[in-house]
């Protein structure tokens, strides 16, 4: 009895390391690709925040800590002092900032939303899916710029206002911080909508109406039934929402008038007008340190409360 | 079986890009955006039987970024005034002494021996221009040729200005204005530029491109800008007027070279001498609203440029241009700590 | 799943399970909202002004201008060519990774691989651009090479995880009952795959590829970094447009490129519909 179950479990063992060779096997393609032109090239990245910045961009092939030490200290140049570089500081402080709130705006409008679908007939959920995903497959830069349309002092929003006489001087929303978010929103939506919407589709509903024959009113049920039971999906879409915004570029760009820097647009600076190649690099990864840390956090949370992520 | 679909569709594809590159020779020519005139092109590969292909940059830094990083693929480039020299001196621009070219005898007197390349040994002059103030007259009504629109700006314009988000021409404009020269690295100076710039944003609303819709919208009253767009600005509102701010203000001049590695040589050297005939220079101004470098171009000029303020400089107020120069890097690391003090 | 109601004791009205105040109401406006943008967009299109706030009376002078515009075709036949090899691609390397790394035990590197695979949607695009600079200039200059491979490649790289996430999520949700069905049927690994997954699979497949697309045809900043001479693809074209001016032209182009996805992506719909 005992030879079989050793040979028996030998044999389990086999099988599972041919497993896991056919599953690396299967992904090595993917991997190598990946290497040469996404991982690779950070690694160089990495390896340029080390090095001294040449005079009109570009790098000198010597060691210096110089980029690593201009994302928070910058001797100043008028009193050769030692300062923090609060230009730097408050950027990343306005990125995290707009991205947070970014993510709660959608949340509040995608959530709606993402119920509004999941209460749908079944047969035409797709159909409501597949509106909300065509804008996405509209250019990025247009769609901005349709957006900047809505959003000016002569724009179709101040417009309608005035004519409505709810007021009497147009608002100035464009080239201020509220344009980059609702620019940001507007690209994000459907990121948020996607994951809350895979989460409530699984929803099953007779928990809720057990709550509401238990006398809970609707905010009751809101609060404590539905919302705990979708939380992958707020999480998911949080996530997908937080971490572009971060690194977002082109909507601060045109939506807030080039006077409101984000990390993106701080970061393409050195790689243009400012031609200091390692600051650059050194901020991305700063950008990608705190992306980690909210991946880190995500991950942590949802093995902690035994949810797989989708 | 869509897969086969998609891969056909590939094929397809590339055959008829392929297809169409049959002519004798290739040029390839790096230009800021929108900025060449297909006219001209169409009219040179007629003229040379040569297939030129134009790919677009949108800063003199950018261009440089690339092109140092080798393996580009272009031939020609066309940088600022103030960056060839940076060009030169980093070795990647081929001396193709476009002064010993037969048509060299059209480029104006002026413009034939600049600071930045001394005896056009390098460069030919493609457009040129300068860096004023764009007012919206109908908002404000006093004088315009003053920087202090943008710096010290009167009420009307508060809040209705921008800035060009260009370094060199900002901080250079900044420098003249509180009565320092241009590349200067006199600390005292700087440190007025920077007061007066980080005071002055408040009253900004933007610091971005892409004007003209703002003035024909209204949402700008003003602006630091380029005197092309000016008049384009003029034609789509009428109230619109540039001023040349007598404090000093920046000439820019775009020269077109030929690169160091590049592989079409003799077409390049053709081309360069191409834009050198006096109606080739017109097509070039007719297409993006700036002047050119070329004497006798006027005649082929579209009419509605041949007096336009923004563009024939009014003697008594052209004193004041200088022309930008490449700074010492000293200096621009001083403007690049301003610039992004600015900028947060 | 029909609309469940329950009438209380003691009031007169339908109580919905299902509602919850104020919802609709966002859901609707959600919807106009995302869509205004798009509305402007198109009609501004028809503009026969030049501008893109005034409006100056109905023409189709825009789409004729664009159509004849040489160098927006040369870049839109190059961005659907780019597209379509960087969707093919990714989807095909996805496919194999997704059924490498889903429904099987834990094994070791699969967090480390999952990283990899995701790191394109982490990493800011200028980030991974300079860097692609750096590293195909090298070898641009070493081998003479200047074609589109590297475009391709880049766009391959970043098109990979939006090819895998809609993939494994379809491959999670299929049960493994009638691939083992057809295991106990005798059929070999590579027939069952061909047979049974794939089959099943293929809407997650189809969703994946058509996502990698839709991200290859948007990309600016890697493409703006990467091309050589004469590469330009629409949205790098656009960008360049973006210093000077902006004209309908642009929107006219958009517009289009909108119908034509928004027409193939009815039709795969529906031709999946009749499969079914």
């Amino acid at each position: 009895m005992n030879d079989k179950s050793q040979s028996l479990s030998e044999y389990e063992l086999a099988a599972r390391q041919q497993e896991t060779r056919r599953n690396w096997l299967l992904c090595t393609p993917a991997l190598v690709v990946l290497t040469l032109a996404a991982s690779g090239p950070l690694l160089v990245m990495l390896f340029y925040s080390f090095l001294k910045s040449g005079n009109y961009g570009g790098v000198i092939y010597e060691f210096s800590l110089d980029g690593w030490f201009n994302v928070i200290l910058v001797r100043d140049i008028f009193d050769d002092v030692l300062r923090f570089a609060d230009a730097h500081l408050s950027v990343f402080w306005r990125s995290i900032k707009l991205s947070a709130m970014t993510t709660v705006t959608c949340l509040l409008i995608g959530f709606p939303t993402a119920y509004f679908i999941a209460t749908r007939p079944r047969g035409s959920r797709n159909f409501w899916l597949f509106l909300i995903t065509i804008p996405f497959w509209t250019n990025l830069l247009i769609r901005t710029f349709a957006i900047l349309e809505l959003i000016r002092n002569n724009g179709i929003i101040n417009n309608l206002l005035i004519d409505l006489h709810l007021i009497s001087e147009p608002i100035q929303i464009l080239y201020t911080d509220v344009a980059i978010m609702i620019g940001m929103t507007y690209v994000y939506l459907p990121l948020m909508i996607l994951p809350l919407y895979a989460s409530m589709e699984k929803l099953d509903f007779q928990l809720v109406e057990a709550a509401y024959d238990l006398y809970a009113t609707r905010m009751r049920v809101l609060r404590q039934v539905i919302i705990p039971l979708i939380k992958p999906g707020i999480v998911a879409g949080s996530i997908l929402v937080f971490i572009p915004s971060l690194g977002a570029f082109v909507t601060p760009r045109v939506l807030g008038g080039g006077k409101n820097l984000m990390l993106g647009n701080l970061i393409q600076l050195q790689f243009d007008q400012g031609q200091n190649w390692p600051l650059g690099a050194a901020l991305s990864i700063t950008l990608l340190a705190i992306v980690m840390v909210t991946l880190l956090v995500y991950v942590r949370y949802s093995q902690r409360s035994g949810v797989r992520d989708d | 079986m869509t897969q086969l679909f998609k891969k056909s569709i590939v094929v397809l594809a590339m055959v008829a890009i392929s297809g169409s590159a049959s002519a004798a020779g290739e040029l390839n020519l790096y230009n800021w955006g929108n900025y060449t005139n297909p006219e001209l092109i169409a009219k040179f590969e007629k003229t040379y039987d040569v297939k030129v292909t134009v790919t677009d940059y949108d800063s003199n830094s950018g261009a440089l970024a690339k092109v140092k990083a080798g393996g580009h693929g272009f031939d020609m480039v066309v940088p600022s005034a103030n960056y060839v020299q940076i060009w030169i001196k980093e070795g990647l621009l081929l001396e193709t002494r476009p002064d010993q070219m037969s048509n060299f005898k059209n480029v104006a007197p002026e413009f034939a021996n600049p600071e930045w390349d001394p005896g056009r040994h390098y460069t030919v002059p493609w457009q040129w221009g300068s860096v004023g103030m764009i007012v919206d007259t109908s908002v404000y009504k006093g004088n315009i040729n003053t920087a202090a629109i943008y710096l010290d700006p009167p009420d009307e314009l508060k809040g209705k200005i921008n800035v060009a988000p260009e370094m060199n021409d900002v901080i250079s404009s900044t420098i003249m204005y509180v009565g320092g020269e241009p590349c200067t690295t006199d600390k005292e100076v700087l440190r007025k530029v920077r007061d007066k710039l980080v005071a002055a944003k408040k009253h900004w609303l933007s610091m971005d491109y892409g004007v003209i819709e703002k003035f024909a919208g209204h949402d700008l009253a003003a602006s630091l800008y380029w005197n092309g767009a000016a008049f384009r600005a003029r034609e789509k509102n009428p109230d619109v007027r540039y001023g040349y701010p007598q404090e000093g203000f920046a000439l820019w001049m775009d020269s077109v070279a030929v690169l160091k590695d590049a592989q079409n040589v003799e077409n390049a050297k053709l081309f360069q001498n191409f834009v050198m005939l006096p109606e080739n220079a017109a097509l070039i101004s007719a297409f993006a609203r700036y002047a050119n470098g070329i004497s006798g171009s006027d005649k082929y000029m579209p009419d509605d440029m041949k007096n336009a303020p923004e563009i024939i400089i009014d003697p008594k107020l052209a004193g004041a241009g200088k022309f930008l120069q490449a700074c010492s890097p000293k200096a621009t690391e001083m403007y690049t700590a301003i610039w992004t003090e600015l900028q947060k | 799943m029909t609309n469940l109601t329950i009438e209380p004791v003691n009031k007169g009205k339908l109580f919905s399970i299902y509602k919850l105040p104020g919802f609709t109401f966002i859901a609707v406006a959600c919807f106009l909202m995302l869509y205004a943008p798009i509305i402007i967009l198109v009609a501004y299109s028809f503009n026969s002004g030049s501008s893109l706030a005034l409006w100056e009376g109905f023409s189709w002078r825009w789409y004729f201008s664009a159509w004849e515009n040489d160098t927006v075709q040369e870049a839109t036949l190059l961005s659907l060519v780019i597209a379509l090899q960087a969707a093919l691609y990714s989807t095909i390397l996805a496919t194999m990774a997704a059924l490498g790394t889903t429904r099987t035990r834990p094994f070791r590197g699969q967090t480390a691989i999952y990283t990899m695979i995701n790191q394109p949607l982490m990493v800011p695009e200028i980030v991974t651009a300079v860097a692609l600079l750096i590293v195909f200039a090298t070898i641009k200059q070493a081998t003479g090479y200047q074609g589109l491979s590297y475009l391709v490649i880049a766009h391959t790289a970043f098109c990979i995880p939006f090819a895998y996430l809609p993939i494994r999520a379809r491959l999670e949700d299929m049960d493994t009952s009638l691939e083992t069905a057809a295991a106990d049927l005798y059929a070999t690994p590579w027939r069952c795959f061909r047979r049974v997954t794939l089959p099943l699979l293929w809407p997650g497949i189809l969703a994946g590829a058509m996502l990698a697309f839709v991200i290859s045809l948007d990309d600016v900043v890697i493409t703006e970094f990467v091309k050589s001479a004469g590469q330009d693809t629409l949205p790098t074209f656009m960008l360049g447009q973006l210093r000077r001016v902006i004209t309908p032209e642009m929107n006219a182009i958009a517009s289009a490129l909108l119908a034509v996805s928004v027409l193939l992506v009815s039709l795969i719909f529906l031709i999946n519909r009749k499969k079914s």
